[in-house]
């Protein structure tokens, strides 16, 4: 598979506040990954070096190849964003908003209804953006992002502040985008998210990554208790850890028939975050 | 050009959608027209053109300069420029297709004037014409004051002191000699002379050269605020 983004020592201060420390990444192709990270950990930054709209300090970064200092037209085509400000026009309607795009990326006005369709947004075609709700109007800017087809896609906390069933329809059409072959960037301090999508991440803090990573197995690695969790038919809850007498007591339980469930207790994200960094991931 | 014209295409909906922008780019032409009908036709001491002669300077003074400033500053403020540039519109085909398109409907609301002072021919060229280039340097300093706001009340707070003082004061120079010394070597006070007398000998190159350093003026501003600031940001 072929590298779309490569991040190589870069780094990025303001004034002479450094927030961004030696960041190396590579995300192959139709791969979805994350960049998991707390508010003001670097994430935004991280995007607006990659999509051209910030200059590192020091580095390379580059998409399919190129630097991201000297993007050409043709990356611009290939790039669909998702970003913290929606940039919707409020007094136009879904179809208006799109058809700007669709004139600049030379998309076939019929593509718009399809991709309204897609977002389940095909009954407000004429609805201006002012009267749509936060979901709907987050569903129209990623209709946006994915109208001329992009190859990679970045999403900025695409669904932050939204309902769990928008937040389904959204992880849905992330995936169908994979399918597709499209790569995808994302950031998100929502860890269940993340362990759900991606199919590598990077845990930022401060600007530095921490960890980098298959999401089951970064758990995997950082699961050093290895404890099991039984609740007993009397209510009582037991934490045994991964040894020999565990195994004892376990067996006795099950002999008195007295075990309700049991549970492995891995780490998710957020624990390995927490344990990495002394943060929680949504502050 | 198709991203031009994708910007200058969206900027109309968002101008017919919007009713105070389209009132503004009306509301004079109705006004003279009004005027024109109602009260110059209907007397013998008012010539049939006095009320468009007076409002076209004020017209191509402010609306441009007002509504040009605060697109701009409409769009930075709500991120939409933003998006419009990371989908490699350039920042110069943006301001073109915003740009043309407040041309295009002050171009359209001096030719209603015109005809509501009943110019035809040579002259209503001439009246149009003059609008245009009255318009574009307007057109250039509120270019300039969009890209210095950061939102939109930062962009009236400067627009529109401005477009009171170049509207205004050739007005003001007809009742005070003190106000028509300063008045001569503004843009609009050249259009309100030519205004006065649509015949091609008033159309001298003097007029043109004052009206053409303002312009330069004003495009030197609009350059300096393009170069220094990031519309993106």
């Amino acid at each position: 598979m072929e590298n779309v983004i490569v991040m190589e020592h870069v780094q990025k201060s303001f004034d002479n506040k450094q927030v961004l420390h030696d960041i190396n990444c590579t995300v192959k192709e139709s791969e979805i990954f994350g960049l998991l990270g707390p508010s003001g950990a670097g994430k935004t930054t991280i995007i607006n070096i990659l999509t051209g709209q910030l200059k590192s300090n020091g580095g390379d970064a580059s998409l399919f190849g190129v630097s991201c200092e000297k993007l050409t037209h043709e990356i611009h085509e290939n790039i669909g964003m998702v970003l913290d400000d929606s940039g919707l026009y409020a007094r136009l309607s879904c179809y208006d908003n799109l058809a700007v795009f669709a004139e600049i990326f030379k998309v076939p006005k019929t593509k718009i209804k399809d991709v309204l369709e897609k977002v389940k947004l095909e009954d407000a075609l004429k609805k201006p953006v002012s009267k749509l709700s936060k979901g709907m109007a987050q569903r129209l800017v990623i209709a946006r992002a994915l109208l001329h087809e992009p190859k990679l896609l970045f999403l900025d906390e695409p669904t932050s502040g939204l309902d769990p069933s928008t937040m389904l329809e959204i992880h849905k059409l992330i995936f169908e985008c994979r399918e597709k072959g499209t790569t995808v960037f994302l950031t998100t301090h929502n860890m269940e998210e993340a362990t759900k999508l991606c199919g590598n991440v990077a845990l930022l803090n401060e600007g530095v990554i921490v960890e980098y990573g298959e999401p089951d197995a970064l758990c995997r690695k950082h699961n050093t208790l290895k404890t099991v969790k039984i609740l007993l038919k009397n209510g009582r809850e037991v934490e045994l850890h991964g040894d020999s007498s565990s195994a004892k007591a376990i067996g006795d339980y099950f002999a008195e028939n007295s075990v309700e469930s049991i549970h492995s207790s891995e780490p998710n994200l957020e624990t390995v975050f927490i344990k990495l960094t002394g943060r929680v991931l949504d502050e | 050009m198709n991203r031009i014209l994708a910007v200058m295409k969206k900027q109309f909906k968002d101008t017919l959608k919007n009713k105070v922008v389209l009132l503004q780019f009306i509301m004079f032409p109705v006004i003279a027209f009004v005027f024109t009908e109602f009260v110059a036709k209907k007397s013998d001491e008012i010539d049939n053109f006095m009320f468009v002669a007076m409002f076209a300077p004020i017209y191509a003074g402010m609306i441009p300069l007002v509504n040009m400033a605060n697109i701009i500053a409409e769009e930075r403020e709500k991120k939409s420029l933003k998006m419009l540039i990371m989908s490699n519109v350039k920042p110069y085909e943006y301001l073109i297709g915003v740009g043309g398109h407040v041309l295009l409907l002050c171009a359209l609301g001096s030719l209603v004037m015109a005809m509501s002072g009943g110019y035809s021919g040579a002259e209503l060229f001439r009246f149009v014409f003059i609008m245009v280039i009255g318009a574009l340097a307007s057109l250039f300093v509120g270019a300039a004051i969009g890209i210095f706001s950061k939102n939109q009340s930062s962009s009236t707070a400067m627009a529109t002191p401005f477009a009171l003082v170049t509207s205004f004061i050739p007005m003001l120079a007809i009742f005070n000699e003190n106000f028509s010394s300063v008045a001569r070597i503004l843009y609009t006070q050249q259009i309100s002379f030519m205004m006065a007398d649509m015949s091609a000998t008033n159309f001298t190159w003097d007029r043109f050269a004052i009206i053409g350093a303002n312009m330069l003026v004003f495009l030197g501003l609009f350059i300096f605020a393009y170069k220094k600031v990031d519309l993106k940001d």
